[in-house]
């Protein structure tokens, strides 16, 4: 296939152009360019001196600056576009992140510019064959049914599968269109990949989010990875954590496979999956064995760690080796090297929070921090690598089932706090959504507006479960995919009934994905084609909650739109856009991406998203090359003293211009120079016992003491009222720093050296959860049932998320005979997500073109299959797939892998003649979550696609 | 004089397959011709290494020893490019080849394989610079824009390195002497200068 190359203009100018002779003139500056920066051999492959060669660029090539849209590395990428084509793709060296560097999806993103198995019009299934139509069509026919089941059912029956593909605008103009509807049946990928990071680590200490940067890894004395394989799901951190490790830092991962990074590991441990809460307890009991714990760190900010040391206790190292396989001295040397290299970084991907317990398992991780002291630390931290470009933005802003933008909840203060920023009446609102009360799952009754939504782990399950069952009026009638696989959530054969039991169906995104071709639908099933995020533009927030502008490479491809004008499209149709685009300019059908920008800004104090003006993030974008590649601090240039993308919480309004907070929870720096202290979010005092910090405080604070989040009233305890303006007064009498929208609580505290959000201990105990102490339970398809016995599951629930779920009527079953191996799941480098648009890019299709599954060689003998044959995985829940099989050594026996990215097989059927004519990705397989089974966490309904059971027949 | 080389440095190639998809994103080299490969040897054992793989611009080009119709000529640069209006695709280069870097577009018996293909250093052919015809039968010419092959200068850990032999060699050296003197732990692999088969090579 050919893409269309850099076309003649560069053939005319070729006169005077230079020649490759020219080059070797140069040699000696060219070699100088290859970069010897830096001591420690880092930025090793810079650009070739190529002055000269850039004075001869024409005009008529535009360079322009954008993200990947791949992981949440944040990667900067240089699109070379001449008469409106994307012609090439340079190295964007001057970059913090990535300094210039890609992986295999980065170094291929110019052929979505080209995309020519894109999704190119709106189409519509009639009698099961495909027809164009046009846009307005699409919009009416879509917004009159989506009426007709709002009036027969009311709006709780529509869902809003929207995503972490979106912009930040995007994301966050979802949330509230979901709002404006009237539900909170709306959700993306971050349920399914991190929610049990976010809540798990919000519960500890405050913010959900990774806390310290890629970059901040440099300064690390030791790095544990333990469910993560950056080297296949975020290539270019590897080339931070290789800094540190060739600077004398051991690479520990923990992984029940031998992943591509443990291949550069000092050391592999290989665990049994699901076991991560013994084998971290495992190590602490060395910690308290040996008096490793950093006893002032605990005594000044961690609330509960006695309780800790008593479970611990429980974990000798004999029981630990025995429940998760690992030996001692493994443990031992493990937990050794955590101890005597400090600070040391721990980072965690899917491996530890696809569980039924993830959110014990990201606690655990928490613990181990807090024990080591190694939090609020340059070269610490919680490194919480995220997945989609725009994971954390969307979970920060977008469209989430369990709160509005900016974590502030579902409870009537939060609605009316929103409602205070989008200009509306809340009684409006309130009116929009249903007025039944209904049963919350904690014993009382609720409106669906002050409950968590059905989140996109169970749609299924709000289609095809009893409608008496579910805490809402009737079942979802209506799905609507907006940027979202399906292949990437489980229990497949389910799915299928479920998406041929609705009433309509609606894809909306840059390719068809699994939805347009799993089920039987012969009608009532729409594609709607939107474009990529670099037809259009907007900010995003990469995984260190650095904020980046993406500026737009090409104009939208064929018929497609940018997801914030088929939202306006969609809001006027069902006639609320004039109140929710109150305060947003909009010209021609598309709302201005810069007056959504300042709306959050001007909303969103929790997290600091009200700092980030449009102005400051391009600022930063246009001076990559001013800030530095380790702290993340401009040196000199016009964005000096900050830092880059002026990661969140960025405190107050833009004109208080706060630099961003690059670690979060650090005391060594003032407040209003990106230094936090733990937030006190969890109340001043639990059984008696003080949660507040005790003696430790942020450089330079005034209060040398814990204290509480601030409010008004505590302006005027302190008597520091009077430090805010009379225009400021008047919006915050009564109000705290979270619903101040003066922004001059905020203001005034960090004047003052403090911290908006108080000052508390971080709490090893969640007395709100299953768990107030991480402890371990087995997963519900276990087959070592003498674990299910000691560590059971929890017992099913009645209506969690709205949902009957299941635990132990599940894992009371034992299916270890007839499924006697363990499965687990994870990424490719080639592909993302549901794979579909990866599986589009020929440069990436070609170097996986097969679905796999790892088998150990015994378990290949077992079952008598060879190295590159068919065979069949079978599950307990009646799911099978045909795939190949790879003979390998990377998984132990008992265990079989596969990658989660393949579609468009099912159960041994080519589905290639259901997609649109001209739109079959060059790669389509089976999609492992058809043999994925039931299991949600029992915090967030993740769902556990890390540990399930299954068997192999030869095919 | 420059003597371009590439040199992977086995210890941060990650097998990340960016090398390739920059080549072929850069080259818009079709389906099935690849320019360049990464190779993984143990895969899943512990002494698993991968390394990046393309043409190695040979001083003493074995390709061109074998080529019947003499299509090979080295630049002033040291970067071994061919003539593709001369190459019969009879496919001797392939078996002289010890890195398996020449590559044919179609299967085929004696002759039927088409004109052969290879990782030209980013430096086009002996068509004019920046012609058409350059791109079309060589890819881009990089090098005559002042810049280095995409490859390497996309490399996700910066393990491939492209340049004049002597600056890039150097440059890993330093990386390997600077390695052994940050190593505290006895079992970091990232310890010694070494470049990928030394141990097998000399037994070391």
């Amino acid at each position: 296939m050919k893409l269309i190359k850099r076309s003649t203009s560069v053939d005319n100018k070729s006169k005077n152009k230079l020649n490759r002779r020219t080059f070797l003139k140069h040699s000696s500056l060219a070699a100088g360019g290859v970069a010897l920066s830096g001591s420690l051999s880092f930025a090793l492959m810079e650009k070739a001196e190529a002055t000269e060669a850039e004075a001869q660029k024409t005009a008529d090539i535009k360079r322009i600056r954008s993200v990947c849209t791949h992981c949440a590395v944040g990667c900067g990428v240089i699109a070379e576009v001449e008469n409106g084509v994307w012609t090439g793709q340079e190295p964007a060296f001057d970059h913090p992140f990535n300094l210039g560097a890609h992986c295999a999806k980065g170094a291929a993103v110019r052929e979505h510019g080209h995309g020519e198995r894109r999704l190119k019009y709106p189409m519509k299934r009639i009698d099961g064959k495909w027809k164009r139509i046009d846009w307005q069509q699409a919009i009416d026919e879509i917004g009159d049914k989506i009426l007709a089941i709002r009036e027969q059912s009311g709006p709780d029956s529509v869902y809003w599968l929207g995503s972490s593909k979106h912009n930040n605008e995007q994301s966050y103009l979802f949330r509230k269109f979901a709002a404006f509807w009237g539900s909170n049946n709306i959700d993306h990928q971050a349920r399914i990949c991190h929610s049990t990071t976010v809540a798990g680590v919000a519960n500890t200490w405050g913010y959900g989010a990774m806390t310290n940067s890629f970059n901040d890894i440099h300064n690390s004395k030791a790095i544990l990875i333990i469910g993560g394989n950056p080297a296949e799901a975020h290539p270019v951190s590897m080339q931070h954590i290789f800094k540190a490790k060739e600077s004398g830092a051991p690479l520990i991962v923990i992984d029940p496979r031998f992943t591509r990074t443990a291949a550069h590991a000092t050391q592999h441990i290989r665990l049994r999956p699901g076991t991560d809460v013994p084998l971290i307890w495992g190590m602490l009991w060395h910690i308290f064995e040996n008096g490793w714990e950093d006893k002032q760190f605990i005594q000044q900010r961690v609330y509960g760690m006695e309780a800790i040391r008593k479970e611990v206790s429980e974990w000798t190292p004999d029981k630990v080796e025995h429940v998760t396989g690992v030996p001692e001295a493994e443990v031992f040397r493990a937990t050794k090297t955590m101890a005597t290299h400090r600070p040391g970084t721990f980072i965690w991907c899917m491996g530890g929070t696809q569980h039924t317990i993830g959110n014990n398992n990201t606690r655990a991780y928490c613990i181990f921090q807090l024990a080591l002291g190694n939090m609020g630390i340059a070269g610490g931290g919680t490194n919480i690598f995220r997945g989609h470009d725009n994971v954390q933005g969307a979970t920060d802003l977008g469209p989430n089932a369990h709160t509005l933008p900016a974590y502030y909840g579902l409870t009537e203060a939060a609605w009316k706090h929103w409602a205070r920023v989008w200009d509306i009446d809340y009684n409006w609102l309130s009116k929009r959504f249903d007025t039944a009360l209904y049963d919350d799952g904690a014993g009382g009754k609720k409106r669906t507006m002050n409950m968590s939504g059905i989140p996109v782990s169970r749609w299924i399950d709000g289609v095809l479960e009893k409608p008496e069952l579910i805490a809402q009026n009737d079942n979802i009638h209506a799905m609507v995919f907006w940027g979202h696989a399906p292949n990437s959530q489980t229990r497949s054969p389910e799915m299928k009934q479920a998406m041929d039991k609705l009433d309509l169906l609606v894809v909306i995104d840059p390719y068809p994905t699994n939805s347009a071709v799993l089920n039987d639908r012969p009608d009532n099933t729409y594609l709607l084609p939107a474009c990529t995020q670099f037809e259009t533009y907007g900010s995003l927030t990469s995984s260190n909650r650095s904020l980046q502008w993406r500026d737009q490479v090409i104009e939208p491809l064929f018929e497609s739109r940018p997801d914030h004008q088929i939202l306006y499209q969609f809001a006027e149709k069902l006639g609320f856009a004039e109140p929710m685009f109150k305060h947003i300019r909009v010209e021609n059908e598309i709302p201005s991406i810069e007056d959504i920008t300042q709306e959050f800004n001007h909303g969103a104090w929790t997290i600091g998203y009200t700092g980030q003006s449009v102005e400051r993030i391009k600022k930063h974008q246009q001076n990559w090359h001013t800030f530095n590649t380790t702290t993340l601090k401009a040196e000199g240039g016009p964005c000096d003293g900050e830092y880059f993308g002026l990661p969140w919480p960025c405190w107050g309004t833009p004109e208080q211009k706060h630099p961003g907070t690059p670690v979060l929870y650090d005391t060594s720096k003032p407040v209003a120079e990106g230094g936090l202290t733990f937030r006190a979010r969890f109340g001043i005092e639990h059984d008696g016992v003080s949660l507040l910090a005790d003696g430790s405080y942020s450089k330079g604070s005034e209060i040398k003491q814990g204290y509480p989040e601030f409010s008004a009233d505590l302006l005027k305890q302190l008597g520091w009222w009077d430090d805010l303006t009379p225009a400021e007064k008047q919006l915050a009498e009564g109000k705290n720093w979270k619903t101040d929208l003066s922004g001059g609580i905020q203001r005034v505290a960090i004047k003052h050296g403090c911290a908006p959000f108080g000052n508390a201990k971080a709490r090893c105990i969640v007395w709100q959860f299953p768990d107030p102490v991480p402890i371990h339970r087995e997963p519900l398809y276990s087959n070592r049932r003498d674990m299910v016995k000691k560590f059971p599951t929890y017992k099913d629930r009645k209506s969690f998320y709205r949902l009957p779920t299941r635990y132990a009527s599940i894992q009371h079953v034992d299916y270890s005979q007839d499924y006697p191996l363990t499965m687990t799941s994870g990424r490719l480098v080639e592909y993302e997500g549901g794979g579909e648009e990866t599986r589009s890019n020929p440069w990436l299709a070609e170097l996986q073109q097969h679905m796999f599954v790892e088998i150990h060689p015994a378990d290949a003998n077992n079952a008598g299959v060879k190295h590159g044959e068919q065979v069949w995985v079978e599950g307990p829940e009646s799911g099978r797939i045909k795939v190949m099989a790879f003979v390998t050594e990377r998984v132990g026996r008992g265990l079989v892998f596969m990658p989660f990215h393949f579609a468009g097989h099912y159960e041994g059927q080519n589905l290639a003649d259901r997609y649109p004519e001209g739109t079959v990705p060059y790669v389509l397989g089976e999609s492992c979550n058809t043999v994925f089974t039931y299991g949600y966490d029992a915090v967030t309904a993740m769902q556990e696609t890390k540990v399930s059971l299954c068997r192999l027949r030869k095919a | 004089m420059a003597r371009m080389k590439f040199i992977c440095d086995d210890d941060r190639c990650i097998e990340c397959d960016a090398c390739i998809t920059a080549c072929k994103n850069e080259n818009e080299v079709p389906w099935g011709v690849n320019r360049r490969r990464v190779v993984t040897l143990n895969d899943g054992k512990a002494d698993e290494t991968s390394i990046s793989v393309a043409c190695m611009h040979c001083s003493d080009a074995p390709c061109a020893q074998v080529c019947p119709v003499n299509c090979f000529y080295t630049t002033e640069d040291g970067v071994v490019l061919h003539d593709k209006d001369l190459c019969i695709g009879c496919g001797y280069c392939f078996y002289a080849c010890p890195f398996g870097a020449p590559q044919f577009p179609q299967d085929g018996a004696f002759g039927n394989r088409g004109k052969m293909d290879k990782c030209t250093f980013c430096a086009g052919g002996p068509e004019e610079d920046f012609s058409e015809a350059e791109f079309e039968k060589y890819g881009r010419n990089r090098l005559a824009e002042g810049k280095l092959p995409l490859c390497a200068e996309m490399c996700s850990t910066k393990a491939l390195l492209a340049g004049d032999g002597d600056v890039i060699s150097k440059l890993f050296s330093q990386r390997a002497v600077e390695r052994q003197l940050n190593q505290e732990e006895s079992d970091n692999s990232a310890s010694g200068p070494k470049l990928w088969g030394w141990k097998t090579a000399y037994k070391e």
